[in-house]
């Protein structure tokens, strides 16, 4: 299925789970259109909602354009959370510890987490794969569960700890802070870096032959073998791209919302990511309207359950249904050639 | 040393080994017939629920070790329609399978137990002891005590390992896995046999979760498997497909889990630490510990017997 037979069916799967929450909504009672309507304006009803959606968003492009990176050569970076907290452990103790002018603290600390997140999912997962032929699949996430323990080692017995009850690291400095954009709300320039980001992601992919070799080897890694892409390369770069991104997810997040990490730091936007990816279909560009469906959902969700009093795991409930509508599009392959083949006979 | 020798190190192995043992064996029962089966994870969860929503209605444990069985194999039945008739990617299913799973279980539990959890009166599986066995000093107290779906396991893997190589219906079973072509030239439904095999499968891993629930504890919290389910598979790979040997690995993680929960007690090193170690040692198994082993050749792969 390809083009807008593969979009109709994105769509059509998006809101088959929807269907799928209203009628959980229903069985237990409730009113499926009182919760979307909750979602809704919990998601857009003000520009206050509307900054937060954005603001939840950008995390879950950023994890979303990991994932799509590395399945766009084949691989299967389940284990983006992981980066993600390496990529906040890095960016705050870069904000904390270092004392740096403001323009270039938050580009030093963003770049200690893209490095942090690079290394966190290329080395280990990365030579593994390639020595050892260890599916990428358990060993990032494998090393998503090491990352949060290593983060709460650090905050509560290690040298990020600081004195009190919370298991907490420092503030990091007001030099490493990223400005809110509209203030009062979560949104951070860190906004501004997810177009940049897809679209660098989109020139490297389909524009240069570094990205041929990516796609070819994820397409047909033999074929690539041949053409001259050499697999450990391509494997150890995907992988390293990868997290850059998922460990950027989470310097944004330290240095423009939380300002210091801390034990109930969320690592969901990783695996929320792997939704991402997979709703946009591994485009780097498409991550972004993915991203705003899914930083809707979860901020509408947060509304439908204060004001409708309806359980907000409900939209992993919805994001489960879709991705298995989007997966098991050999359904949607069925309805649209049963019609196609109903229009031919009445033509 | 002498912590090695310490007899609550080994007993407390089992019980943690089990519940990954018995989705180590639904694993390797799915992949032989083809099937990639990332989704032991959400089926582990969803038997956890069942086994204990079922044990605490009835106030029976075998009929909520039951229900685990059939929510298990009712989400497999989800799963394999998706992979097997629709030829949805294994992996991207069962993703979806397991956020479903997270979803669903996260949802009944807030909207039906709330934040009180659920009922404190839950019964468990009971408790069994083997006669002789139990006053053997050492054994005895590895071994002797242990709560009934430990003792099944047993039973279940070897019937399960006899008829995956020495019947005719195993034959088949890992024909459709190696060579579906083959297989179905011969005269074998691929299809039906792969469904079946990804059914059995789910309703085994909701044992598993049953084992957490209402084996280990009486009670379920929300992704209370916490990734068993893929530490399972990383058994099943870890084995060579085979269900002894998953057995022998499920035990190694159990043993790794188990260390480090003795070791918070007894030792200078950080809790966060200790708690790494069963990651640790699942990643040194795929990666370090063991060569390449072989999956069956045709795993992950649709077949179209229309072709």
């Amino acid at each position: 299925m390809s083009g807008w037979r593969s979009l109709a069916w994105t769509v059509t799967a998006i809101g088959l789970g929807f269907a799928v929450g209203g009628v959980l909504v229903a069985a237990f009672g409730h009113d499926p259109w009182l919760a979307l309507t909750m979602m809704l304006s919990g998601a857009f009803g003000s520009s206050f909602d509307f900054a937060t959606t954005l603001a939840s968003s950008i995390p879950l492009a950023l994890t979303g354009l990991a994932v799509a990176l590395a399945f766009q050569a084949g691989l299967f970076n389940i284990g983006a959370s992981g980066q993600f907290w390496l990529g906040a452990i890095a960016a705050t103790w870069v904000g904390y510890s270092l004392p740096l002018p403001a323009l270039v603290h938050p580009v030093v600390a963003l770049l200690a987490a893209m490095l942090a997140g690079a290394l966190w999912a290329a080395v280990i997962p990365g030579l593994a794969k390639v020595h050892r032929g260890a599916h990428e699949v358990i060993t990032t996430l494998m090393l998503t569960y090491i990352a949060v323990e290593l983060g709460h080692f650090l905050l509560e017995k290690g040298p990020m700890m600081t004195p009190g009850f919370n298991p907490e690291s420092p503030k990091i400095l007001e030099s490493a802070h990223l400005p809110t954009l509209v203030s009062g709300t979560q949104l951070s320039a860190g906004l501004l870096l997810v177009p940049l980001c897809a679209g660098v992601g989109w020139l490297l992919l389909f524009r240069t032959p570094l990205g041929f070799g990516l796609r070819m080897t994820g397409h047909n890694p033999r074929a690539a073998r041949y053409a001259g892409v050499s697999p450990t390369a391509a494997t150890l770069l995907a992988l390293a791209l990868s997290g850059a991104f998922a460990g950027l997810a989470g310097g944004i997040l330290i240095l423009g919302v939380e300002h210091r990490l801390h034990n109930s730091f969320d690592v969901s936007y990783g695996f929320t990511g792997i939704v991402v990816a997979l709703l946009a279909r591994n485009h780097p560009i498409g991550v972004i309207p993915a991203a705003l469906l899914f930083g809707a959902l979860d901020n509408g969700a947060q509304a439908m359950q204060i004001f409708a009093e309806i359980p907000a795991n409900l939209t992993e409930v919805i994001k489960g249904s879709i991705i298995f509508f989007v997966a098991a599009e050999g359904l949607g392959r069925w309805l649209f050639e049963r019609r196609t083949r109903l229009e031919g006979v009445g033509a | 040393m002498s912590l090695l020798l310490e007899p609550s190190l080994w007993s407390t192995t089992v019980v943690l080994g089990i519940p990954i043992a018995y989705a180590a064996l639904a694993g390797v029962l799915s992949e032989r017939a083809g099937v990639v089966n990332i989704a032991l994870e959400g089926k582990m969860l969803v038997g956890a629920f069942a086994g204990v929503a079922a044990a605490a209605v009835t106030h029976n444990p075998w009929l909520g070790v039951l229900a685990a069985f059939v929510a298990g194999a009712a989400l497999a039945a989800l799963f394999g329609w998706a992979t097997v008739y629709l030829r949805a990617d294994h992996i991207i299913a069962g993703m979806a399978i397991n956020l479903l799973a997270l979803g669903l279980t996260g949802f009944l539990f807030e909207i039906v137990y709330g934040p009180l959890g659920t009922p404190s009166n839950t019964p468990t599986v009971p408790i069994w002891t083997v006669p002789g066995l139990s006053e053997i000093p050492w054994f005895g107290e590895v071994l002797g005590r242990h709560q009934a779906l430990v003792f099944l396991f047993v039973p279940l893997a070897l019937a399960i390992g006899w008829m995956l190589f020495r019947t005719p219906l195993g034959l088949r079973w890992r024909a459709v896995g190696e060579f579906p072509r083959a297989a179905d030239a011969a005269g074998v439904g691929v299809l039906r046999l792969k469904f079946g095999a990804v059914l059995l499968a789910g309703g085994i891993a909701g044992l598993g979760g049953a084992d957490v629930s209402i084996g280990i504890l009486n009670a379920f919290s929300p992704n209370m498997t916490a990734g068993r389910g893929y530490i399972a598979l990383a058994a099943v790979i870890f084995s060579g497909w085979r269900p002894g040997r998953a057995f022998g690995a499920a035990l190694l993680f159990g043993f790794a889990t188990a260390l480090s929960y003795q070791l918070q007690g007894a030792s200078p090193f950080p809790k966060n630490l200790l708690l790494m170690l069963p990651y640790v040692v699942t990643l040194l198994a795929l990666a370090g510990l063991v060569g390449r082993t072989s999956p069956p050749a045709a795993i992950g792969e649709h077949y179209d017997p229309g072709r």
